[in-house]
């Protein structure tokens, strides 16, 4: 299999084994009361990364985040940033700064005010603050807006305020606390690669949390996906799209069709796999499965190809029947019940226009793939 | 990046044509209020104001009325004496009253406010199931009458009252200290009457605060003891200015405090009212007494309104 690397192909810190990660998580714990919100949690972070912590809600990744800002203290474990022991740092100390989901902004204070802010606590000379709100201001594109109180802006003009404010420090990390969940739809795209631009701009480390994959997606340099406090999987976007190690992940991200079965025999990279009804599935790039092992195939819509006549060939190749229909504009998806019962999701592009093998409801229909077009999880 | 602001104007929100009857309520829900001061501020203020423009004299009620009815009141706006409003004047009794009282009031709102202030602090940080229980107990003391609370501090507070007994129990001091009957007695006793009228505006607007925004400020390196000061602080201070004028305001007319806890010699515009209403029967002059009091505090009081209102509206 090609390797899967990062949109930014120089940028692959993670690959080189000298390099030292700038931001590590050793063993991190944290408990409330009886619950356990990061659990025994180890993660490098390298220097200038764009890095997204993804889960569902309570998976623990804002619980990390507050930790390395300092709210809170890990119950064991350290956390090291450029090889410092944070432990015992409070917030106003250490050379992070967040950027709040909330924006957190002073609604007494002006836009200006607001983002000078953390550069007085410095003591910085009142001539060079002017100096570095106005670039900043510029920055964020917000120069006319320097007057404004926080309640005076919209929505977009707060993000931009918010983010203003956390980099005018120049922090050496800037955390991001879902830092366009308050955005509507065609806002956050856009502000998705100002993000990104900014960052290559400042040339600044970024940690975000979010719950939003796509937005993960488009901006990280790797993933890491947590579930109850444990991260399962950190990677590339397209790894972890193209290649996720269990099964948690193949179905958190993205759609995706799994077919459980055992493995019937192995030759070199290639396995037979015997499906739970009697169907048998080719796989390539079958990583560690051995045979007679209990695995999950798992194969993504977009990879899947529906047809009305029965394939050329027969590997992998499914009968069934078309069971339900989302039209999306772009691309159809077609729900296929096999025989066996299950259905599979496949999705077509919707190049031409009008589609020269059309397919409806209850339509007799086949589906088929190609041996390397999924994966094998064991776990 | 992409200005949003011109399409960020919302329009505002029309009244559907057809909401006569709601129109009506809802007047008549506004009127009920403006009804309610008219019959019980407003009228008796003007008879007061009247009284004030009179003559004592040994009659029943004790004075010659200004005018009979409200029409022959305007017939003679002319001839009215302000003779009574000059007296205060001339005797400087009634000025250092003024003073005297508007100085207790003003060091024992500084003092509640000092006091106040932690305590609702403490109440907005604590745990939410925890505040309901905090908030029964300021208002608790409300459930015993407010003159037997008073009278409890003349036996707390007198030589061989309960805090003297304690404090020489313990050999602190071997004389008992004089409170009661000072000054001291009188914040001692408005502090603590008025301290629920601190701590309730107080705790409602740092409860609604944001404690993001003080690990905002923390994080962007504001210890803590500044982050108090540069926006906990700030953004409580419409609770802080409710707060002081509800204890600022009946603190400067207190009778009952002064009269039990206070000297003598204690010069209260409270006490000078009584003294002038009751033990010299010169309604006219106490009338007069009252509307200057309420002048001066509902002046200051129609200022800060105003320049509030300006501001906000300025803010928006």
């Amino acid at each position: 299999m090609k390797s899967l690397g990062s949109i930014r192909r120089s940028f692959a810190p993670w690959t080189d084994p000298k390099a030292k990660p700038y931001i590590l998580f050793e063993n991190i714990t944290k408990m409330f009361g009886d619950f356990t919100a990061v659990n025994d949690l180890t993660l490098g972070i390298y220097e200038r990364e764009f890095f997204a912590l993804l889960g569902a809600s309570g998976c623990g990744k804002s619980t990390l985040l507050r930790m390395l800002a300092g709210f809170e203290e890990p119950t064991s474990g350290r956390i090291l940033l450029d090889g410092q022991d944070l432990r015992g740092i409070p917030p106003y100390r250490r050379p992070v700064n967040m950027m709040f989901q909330s924006y957190a902004l002073f609604p007494h204070m002006t836009v200006e005010q607001n983002i000078g802010f953390g550069l007085k606590q410095e003591g910085m000379p009142r001539a060079d603050i002017d100096k570095r709100v106005e670039d900043m201001l510029k920055l964020v594109k917000l120069t006319q807006f320097a007057k404004r109180k926080p309640h005076q802006l919209s929505g977009g003009q707060r993000q931009r305020v918010a983010l203003a404010r956390s980099v005018a420090k120049r922090p050496k990390v800037l955390l991001l606390d879902e830092p366009l969940g308050a955005l509507d739809k065609k806002l956050r795209e856009e502000t998705q690669f100002e993000l990104m631009d900014l960052q290559q701009e400042l040339g600044l480390t970024f940690v975000v949390v979010t719950h939003d994959q796509e937005e993960a997606m488009t901006m990280a340099d790797r993933i890491a996906i947590m579930d109850k406090g444990q991260v399962m999987q950190v990677a590339t976007p397209a790894e972890i799209y193209e290649a996720p190690e269990t099964r948690f992940v193949a179905g958190f991200v993205g759609n995706v069709n799994m077919f459980e079965g055992k493995v019937k025999s192995r030759t070199a990279d290639t396995i037979r796999l015997q499906g739970a009804s009697g169907a048998e599935i080719v796989v390539a790039n079958a990583g560690d499965a051995e045979t007679g092992k209990e695995v999950a195939f798992a194969i993504r819509p977009e990879k899947i190809r529906v047809s009305s006549k029965k394939p050329a060939s027969d590997a992998n190749a499914m009968e069934g029947e078309i069971y339900d229909i989302a039209y999306l504009g772009d691309m159809t998806v077609y729900h296929v019940k096999l025989v066996d019962g299950q259905v599979v999701k496949a999705s077509a592009l919707n190049a031409a226009r009008v589609a020269e093998d059309p397919l409806t409801w209850n339509d007799k229909a086949w589906i088929s793939f190609r041996p390397d077009a999924g994966v094998v999880l064991t776990r | 990046m992409a200005d949003t602001t011109a399409s960020n104007v919302e329009p505002s929100p029309r009244v559907e044509n057809g909401g006569l009857i709601q129109a009506i309520t809802s007047r008549l829900v506004i009127a009920v209020p403006y009804v309610w001061l008219l019959v019980f501020f407003l009228i008796p203020f003007f008879i007061v104001f009247k009284i004030s423009l009179s003559q004592t004299a040994i009659a029943m009620p004790p004075y010659t009325p200004v005018a009979e009815g409200v029409s022959d009141f305007f017939g003679k706006i002319g001839q009215f004496s302000f003779d009574n409003y000059l007296w205060l004047t001339e005797d400087p009794l009634y000025y250092r009253a003024y003073l005297r009282s508007l100085e207790i009031a003003g060091i024992s709102t500084f003092f509640t406010l000092l006091i106040g202030y932690p305590i609702a602090y403490g109440m907005a940080r604590a745990p939410a199931s925890l505040r309901p229980t905090l908030l029964m107990l300021v208002i608790l003391p409300f459930w015993t009458s407010f003159l037997i609370r008073v009278y409890a501090w003349i036996g707390i507070l007198k030589p061989e009252g309960l805090l003297n007994q304690f404090l020489m129990s313990l050999n602190i001091i071997d004389t008992p200290l004089i409170i009661l009957n000072t000054d001291t007695a009188i914040y001692i006793g408005i502090v603590y009457s008025y301290l629920p009228f601190m701590v309730l505006p107080l705790y409602s607007s740092l409860e609604k605060m944001d404690y993001t925004l003080v690990e905002a400020a923390n994080d962007l390196g504001c210890p803590p003891l500044r982050a108090f000061w540069k926006i906990t602080f700030p953004l409580s201070l419409p609770g802080v200015v409710a707060g002081c004028l509800l204890v600022f305001i009946p603190a400067v007319g207190e009778f009952v405090i002064p009269d039990l806890l206070g000297g003598k010699e204690t010069l209260m515009i409270g006490k000078t009212l009584w003294n002038e209403f009751f033990a010299n029967r010169d309604w006219p002059v106490s009338s007069a007494v009252a509307i200057i009091l309420l002048l001066l505090l509902v002046v200051p009081i129609m200022f800060f309104q105003h320049y509030q209102a300006k501001s906000q509206e300025a803010g928006r």
